[in-house]
């Protein structure tokens, strides 16, 4: 039985649907995020949870409890705000103290919690700093410590790293992660960012237009995208078209003079027979090489170097091509220089049977 | 943008800074701090009635202000009366703006229009509009009257009520400047927390919308201690003010040297209390709010 469940939630405005029939049962200390480009509704989603959007249809039970109809200072759920909406006036001891002070504990109490809370933030020095004296990065712990210092049953986070710079946002995705573990609180967060959904989170949800498109393990998806917008919205992809058929030795279709065949970890080919179909395959699966060495015989147009990685895009006959090599003193390529491609037949995936279908 | 040779900039850049200053500093210099001075000169200038203003120096002017009851009266009157008339204006004002900030469009603009109208009227055609509406022969005269009451007109109380009336929009402009300028996430994360509506409201909004009280409340107690028409118009003789009393000392009584004096200790007055409540205030908001 999970913990927060999600019955057909329906969020109609006046002409739009920003949210379609969404279902999602969470597990109890699940970290799910919900993920997808802006105007999705994964937001809505988020704020029909917290309750400050009605529900125009479906419902929202949380441990077995409908509250679809309660009032937000009614759930207790735990709220990290995209612009953290910290209490500008209070010290962040009296920011973290704020929910403890509602529900109307003792002043020992509330001076116990809060301490532990601050010490889990790693914030116990700026107790008495007011949140304009802090850096982004300490005012979203102390939203987070705010929102965790009540024990909530679940914790919303909206967007909670897009307003911290590259660098630290990175830091706060494991921050974010040590902390929710530690505290062991079911999460919901909500981002547009692929890169941080897949890398703290237990299960990611694709929505599009309103509507889930694929729910599943961060590696699960980047190995299975169900369809070609999660591929190219999940990380980066490369796709062409090729014919596939039907013979004995199973699905196969010609690339660059060079017959490929299928195996099952392409994921489904839908139909018999011959039909179009988009294939897809990641950058750091190609392997690349000095000319002859691989299949296909490809140049570099253009390099990139990233630090920890190469990415080169390679002209070939069935198109630009983006290939991703570790630094790891690996051959360096030049630009103009031809090379050749290879990829294990495990790597190549079917997104589509239908080429022109991008949902 | 190209940035000229660093080492002729400065020097440069300091005369074109200081002949920009020069437009409004001459203009301060000129119509504030010069008659400022002139009146400080002439508070202290002897006075005969029949010579008029006399060379020399005397402190004749405070020394009558200070041991005159009919002076301490008038200045402890404009006193309570500013205090009364800043009271009256939060308690309306910042429910208010309060109200008029949850406004949607275009209500909202259509209301700060209708708050901000009265001051398009004049002062004078406002206080005869007062001065109609409490006569003993009004409605609302007859009102009082029955209440046993008395007419309100020509007393502190019809004071009182057009200074707030007049009052009011410069409370509410800075409050709901400042109600505006809260991230509506804070409210919503307040909700979060459990907060009630009422809690939110005094431990999230009001905190938040005190500097623009604070400085609502110093406009308007600096604007009613100098007010001069209503007191004149609703107060009649029995209930005037310092201004009222300056002007009779210049024009009818043409004691210049005491009407400078007067002058000169009602701006004392207002600026030793606004910069002490300033203090108080500003000192506990300025870390947190800036």
């Amino acid at each position: 039985m999970s913990f927060l469940q999600l019955h057909g939630l329906t969020k109609k405005f006046a002409d739009t649907t920003a949210v379609d029939n969404l279902s999602l049962d969470v597990a109890k200390g699940e970290f799910v995020s919900l993920l997808g480009p802006s105007g999705c509704g994964k937001t809505t989603t988020l704020q029909m949870i917290a309750g400050f959007v009605d529900v125009t249809a479906g419902s929202i039970i949380l441990d077995g409890k409908d509250i679809t109809f309660a009032k937000p200072n009614e759930r207790g759920l735990g709220i990290v705000f995209q612009t953290y909406a910290l209490f500008p006036h209070m010290t962040v001891e009296k920011n973290v103290a704020f929910g403890l002070e509602m529900r109307k504990l003792s002043g020992s109490d509330i001076a116990r919690r809060v301490k532990d809370a601050l010490a889990m933030a790693q914030l116990e020095k700026f107790a008495q700093r007011y949140p304009r004296e802090l850096s982004g990065g300490q005012r979203q712990r102390v939203a987070l410590a705010r929102a965790l210092v009540i024990q909530p049953p679940v914790l919303l986070l909206d967007e909670p790293l897009s307003n911290l710079d590259a660098n630290l946002r990175e830091e706060m995705q494991f921050e974010l992660r040590r902390i929710q573990q530690q505290a062991g609180t079911t999460t919901i967060m909500v981002t547009h960012d692929q890169a941080e959904a897949l890398s703290v989170s237990d299960r990611v949800v694709v929505m599009r237009e309103g509507k889930v498109i694929q729910i599943d393990e961060p590696y699960v998806m980047y190995e299975n995208p169900a369809t070609p917008f999660i591929s190219r919205f999940v990380g980066k992809t490369n796709t062409f078209a090729v014919t596939l058929t039907t013979t004995e030795q199973g699905r196969q279709f010609d690339l660059d003079g060079h017959r490929i065949t299928l195996t099952n970890e392409s994921a489904i080919a839908p139909n018999t027979g011959t039909c179009e179909a988009l294939m897809s395959v990641r950058p750091e699966k190609i392997e690349i090489g000095r000319q002859g060495q691989g299949r296909f015989a490809g140049s570099v147009k253009n390099s990139f170097f990233l630090g920890n990685l190469w990415m080169y895009e390679v002209q070939t006959a069935f198109g630009l091509l983006i290939v991703s090599v570790i630094n790891n003193h690996q051959q360096v390529y030049k630009i103009g220089e031809n090379v050749s491609l290879d990829w294990h037949e495990n790597a190549l995936k079917v997104l589509a049977a239908e080429p022109a279908g991008d949902l | 943008m190209t940035h000229p040779d660093p080492g002729v900039a400065p020097a440069r850049k300091r005369r074109l800074s200081f002949l920009g200053a020069m437009p409004l500093t001459l203009l301060f210099i000129g119509l504030l701090i010069v008659p400022l001075v002139l009146t400080i000169v002439l508070s202290f200038r002897p006075y005969d009635y029949d010579l008029g203003v006399q060379a020399g120096w005397t402190l004749e002017q405070y020394i009558e202000i200070f041991t005159s009851n009919y002076t301490l009266t008038v200045f402890w009157r404009t006193l309570w009366i500013s205090g009364l008339v800043t009271i009256i204006c939060v308690l309306i004002g910042v429910p208010e703006s309060y109200i008029l900030s949850r406004m949607k469009a275009p209500w909202n603009s259509v209301f700060l229009l209708v708050i901000l109208s009265p001051l398009l009227i004049s002062l004078v055609v406002r206080a005869f509009g007062w001065s109609m509406l409490l006569n003993p022969m009004s409605p609302i005269g007859k009102l009082t009257q029955m209440m046993g009451l008395g007419s309100l007109l020509y007393t502190s109380s019809a004071v009182v009520i057009g200074l707030v009336h007049v009052m009011l929009p410069f409370m509410i402009i800075p409050v709901w400047t400042s109600l505006n300028k809260i991230d509506p996430q804070t409210i919503k994360a307040a909700y979060s927390l459990n907060a009630s509506k009422w809690q939110t409201i005094k431990r999230v909004i009001l905190p938040q919308a005190t500097p623009g009280i604070l400085s609502g409340s110093l406009i308007v107690f600096g604007l009613s201690t100098s007010a001069f028409a209503i007191p004149v118009l609703l107060g009649g003789g029995r209930s005037r003010m310092v201004s009222n009393s300056i002007y009779e000392q210049f024009m009818v009584d043409l004691n210049w040297p005491m009407g400078a004096a007067l002058a000169i200790l009602l701006l004392v007055m207002n600026l030793i209390i606004m910069m002490s409540y300033n203090q108080i205030l500003e000192r506990s908001y300025k870390r947190s709010l800036g």
